[in-house]
């Protein structure tokens, strides 16, 4: 049935008098778009692909060695890493700061673009809410790993304790620690509150008791009554209020890890906005590249057409600008500032030993997105998976330059030294990955990956008319 | 109609439509019909549905908003109560609470608050979870969710009427109307559900009860070791015995002709005030005057004795007055308390312009200032060598101009006295 998609159609049309088609075939009907997106469930449940099973014993395998990293970790200290003075915020915090900023683009999708009724978000607000999820879920791995002794984690956080002390509530460190937990809290709600009536679906349409019986107990008896619909909506309409700003503060209060501190190339009041662009630009680059395999293998084309690809290469490209002015405005306050370290931080990140890391950086994140430009490049699918994945790229470099070229040159130059990661600092974040994918792979196989209510409401919408 | 409730066979009738626009129109028949308890059940919400069944807004926002302001409060009070009450944080002399760097957590905890009840909220007042539910019992109900749009009339409404019902519903185009049977399950959960329950949450009590235990109480037990090599570590101690060194100390003696910080005295004249060829560590009550030096090893210039007066002002002063005479305001408070009985055993300072002073050597007088006199302290840890020389060679301006005679005024000033 969903094969059956009239390719023909065109919905990337450039008249705003004309209101595009965001779900394309004549045929998909209700029942058809359960059986495209229930299906992928229910089919795996009963005859799961092998690629399936060979991406989640790769990724799994790559968890196992993060499980044994932090092991091992934990009981010999972050002298594993490579985090040496001056540097002691290495790759565990670049890491941190690289996931939290993927992390934003889902609730963004979700929150902010439902209350500015961008209804393209439908199609794909599910796949990258469960993407923030599993983003923060690698991001709180690293701080929390970092601390050195994992035992007394639990410090950070004001619980009554032995020692009657209490954490320092004007620490940015602990106001990250804040930030990141409601954030993960607040997207976990909205992204399970989201699932609730597909859910249903799925128990509804399950042939097994098993099935029924395990998404029953998840869709919490929901039978999409009227009455309940009404405080459902209203509900989602306040998360999403709430989450909007939640959003814009989580990467703010993470910028001030850097920006409250006193250290030449952070102290500045650019770094709120300026980071939180970058979150969404890296945020959005991510959903693009899991998203375009994923709806070829899926077949899931007609929900998420060439055109949501496009406006989310469009927000790429807004985003990517952004933080380049960021990038130049950088630049010019240090230099019209006149203060002598500030300058010299920024010569040194373009033209010291990092110099490799910021011209990566500044290709990747702020030459090739200038490419969506062209409409050719905007809407060609190869294309915009290698520009997003420099865009990945780019901004991990982003956060290795802040990071570490602020520290290695310190304002004793005594203890300037030049940052190495050791084997562990790749394997840990490449066992991030093993992480992030696993529990991407779960929700592909076991829940609904496309918002299957919202997108039978727009399919409403668009036959109806309205 | 009250009686026939419990007699009927089912619990309700579901109708079945195949659009929201049918769905639409039936419930606005329903609501006219003043029906009370009945539902319409849609796999995605129909906008205007709302109105054509008479559904009243939620309070759900009244609650978020309460439990927002419960966050923030919780939050500000958190704060102020932990950094500046329990356990005050002073940082540079800073206040212990102000506002902004509250605003973060704040804004953090509202939205927790808020948003958790959001969710938590919204499925109370749907009274939901609801596990068992008699519309599961008819088969069609499952397209519910998926592409079917229904209406349901519960037959517990008072102006339920099992005949004018079904035509009422008959009327409204529905493609099919079923009776919802009633299966006769109970509708509270089983016992061993809420006995299995009771034990799970007592159970999870257990360790939270531990750690408090523990918490509360004292212990003589020594403390439990997680890392070793970081609470017991291979370094030695001062004074402790090593192998490692030929001498068997873990101590490393400095390097032979090592000077401590401060304490190089190469010129015994300028440090010291005593001439260079007599023994440093002869000590200071045996010394003759002869073996002070007699002149200051600095030049007694314009810069150097204004720096002298400065240096006097501010150091001597006090006790021996700004003339030297010992009438420095602290004598002066002296005296007074002595006429009222108080500062008993007190040594008025010298007048350090007296003949007998101002015979002393220089050296002498460096060394009174560097190491104190008898009951005079020693100024030696707060001047430094150079400014201690320029108050010697202003106390001789001071002797000389306290003993002075006409001779001594240049002929041109004589004029003005
Ligand atoms: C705290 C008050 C006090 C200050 C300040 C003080 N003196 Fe004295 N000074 C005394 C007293 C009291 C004596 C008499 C000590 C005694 O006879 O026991 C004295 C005695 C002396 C004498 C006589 C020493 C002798 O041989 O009899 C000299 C010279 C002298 N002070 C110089 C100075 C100079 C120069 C300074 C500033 C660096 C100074 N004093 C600061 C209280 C002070």
């Amino acid at each position: 049935m969903s094969s059956q998609y009239d390719l023909q159609i065109q919905n990337e049309i450039e008249d705003p008098t004309i209101r595009p088609k965001l779900i394309m075939g004549d045929s998909t009907t209700y029942a058809s778009l359960d059986d495209d997106v229930v299906g992928i469930v229910e089919g795996f449940v009963e005859k799961t692909p092998m690629a399936w099973y060979l991406m989640i014993a790769t990724s799994l395998s790559i968890l196992t060695m993060l499980g044994g990293i932090v092991a091992y970790l934990i009981v010999t200290g972050v002298g594993i890493w490579g985090n040496q003075s001056p540097v002691f915020w290495g790759w565990p915090i670049v890491n941190f700061v690289f996931w939290v900023g993927i992390a934003h683009a889902g609730t963004l999708i979700s929150a902010i673009l439902f209350l500015l009724k961008q209804d393209w978000r439908t199609s794909i607000n599910r796949f990258a809410e469960a993407m923030t999820i599993f983003a923060v879920c690698c991001a709180g791995l690293f701080p929390g790993i970092h601390v050195g002794r994992m035992w007394v984690v639990y410090w950070l956080f004001p619980i009554p304790n032995q020692m009657e002390m209490w954490p320092n509530f004007r620490s940015p460190l602990l106001w990250d620690v804040f930030a990141v937990s409601t954030y993960a809290t607040i997207s976990l709600l909205f992204w399970y509150m989201g699932l609730i009536p597909d859910l249903a679906t799925i128990r509804d349409r399950a042939t097994t008791k098993l099935r029924q019986g395990i998404y029953a107990i998840f869709s919490m008896g929901w039978t999409g009554s009227s009455r309940h619909w009404h405080r459902y909506e209203k509900a989602y309409l306040i998360l999403a209020g709430l989450a909007t700003p939640l959003v814009l503060s989580v990467h703010t209060v993470v910028s001030f890890d850097f920006a409250v501190s006193q250290l030449p190339g952070w102290h500045t009041t650019i770094f709120p906005p300026y980071f939180v662009a970058g979150a969404i630009f890296s945020g959005f680059a991510m959903v693009n590249t899991l998203i375009i395999p994923i709806r070829s293998i899926f077949k899931l084309q007609h929900v998420v057409t060439l055109r949501h690809l496009e406006v989310m290469n469009k927000v790429i490209l807004a985003t990517g600008s952004m933080v380049g002015y960021a990038y130049a405005m950088e630049f010019f306050i240090a230099w019209y500032s006149g203060n002598p370290y500030e300058r010299f931080v920024f010569e040194n990140r373009a033209f010291g030993n990092y110099w490799w890391a910021y011209w990566t950086m500044v290709s990747c994140n702020v030459i090739f997105p200038q490419l969506f430009w062209f409409k050719g490049i905007r809407r060609s699918v190869p294309a915009m998976l290698v520009v997003c994945i420099f865009v990945n790229v780019g901004m991990w470099f982003e956060r290795f330059v802040i990071t570490v070229t602020s520290l290695s040159r310190d304002f004793l130059p005594g203890s300037w030294n030049y940052f190495k990661p050791t084997a562990f600092d790749y394997l840990t974040f490449l066992g991030s990955f093993g992480l992030f994918f696993t529990l991407f792979l779960l929700f592909v196989r076991f829940l609904p990956m496309i918002a299957i209510s919202e997108v039978k409401g727009i399919l409403y919408k668009q036959n109806s008319g309205h | 109609m009250d009686n026939n409730q419990n007699d009927l066979p089912h619990l309700g009738l579901l109708a079945e439509y195949e659009t929201p626009e049918a769905l639409m129109a039936a419930a606005e028949k329903v609501r006219d019909g003043g029906y009370k308890r009945w539902d319409t059940h849609t796999p995605f919400p129909v906008h205007g549905i709302d109105e054509a069944m008479g559904i009243k807004n939620t309070i759900l926002p009244w609650i978020v908003l309460g439990a927002g302001a419960a966050g923030t409060v919780t939050a500000l009070v958190l704060q102020y109560w932990t950094n500046a009450v329990a356990y005050p944080f002073l940082i540079s002399g800073k206040p212990l609470f102000s506002w902004v760097p509250a605003f973060p957590v704040t804004f953090e905890l509202t939205v927790l608050f808020a948003g958790v009840t959001t969710l938590f909220a919204m499925l109370g007042l749907n009274r939901l979870p609801r596990l068992h539910n008699p519309l599961f019992n008819v088969k069609r109900f499952a397209r519910a969710t998926q592409d079917r749009f229904f209406l349901a009339i519960d037959s517990q409404d008072p102006l339920f009427n099992d005949s004018s019902a079904k035509a009422l519903l008959a009327g409204t185009g529905a493609s099919a109307v079923e009776e919802v049977p009633d299966d006769n399950s109970a509708t509270t959960p089983p016992m061993w559900m809420l006995q299995a329950f009771v034990a799970f949450a007592f159970l999870t009590f257990i360790p939270i009860g531990i750690i408090v235990g523990s918490w509360k109480s004292t212990s003589d037990k020594p403390a439990w070791h997680f890392v070793w090599d970081m609470d017991f570590q291979e370094s030695y101690r001062t004074g402790e015995q090593v192998p490692l060194f030929e001498n068997g100390m873990a101590m490393r003696a400095p390097v032979e002709g090592t000077i401590a910080t401060g304490e190089l005295f190469a010129s015994s004249s300028y440090f010291r005030g005593v001439l260079d060829d007599e023994t440093l560590d002869k000590a200071q009550a045996d010394r003759s005057a002869s073996e002070y030096v007699e002149f200051a090893p600095i030049a007694a210039t314009r810069p150097t004795l204004e720096r002298g007066q400065e240096r006097f002002a501010i150091y001597c002063a006090p006790c021996h007055g700004d003339s030297g005479y010992g009438d420095g305001i602290v004598a002066e408070r002296a005296t007074s308390l002595i006429a009222t009985g108080g500062a008993n055993g007190w040594v008025p300072p010298t007048n350090v312009t007296t003949p007998v002073i101002a015979s002393q050597p220089d050296g002498q007088l460096f060394d009174s200032i560097t190491n104190g006199i008898r009951n005079m302290p020693g100024y030696g840890k707060q001047i430094s060598v150079d400014d201690r020389w320029a108050i010697v060679l202003y106390l001789r301006a001071l002797q000389r101009g306290a003993n002075a005679t006409i001779d001594d005024v240049p002929q041109s000033e004589r004029g003005g006295l």
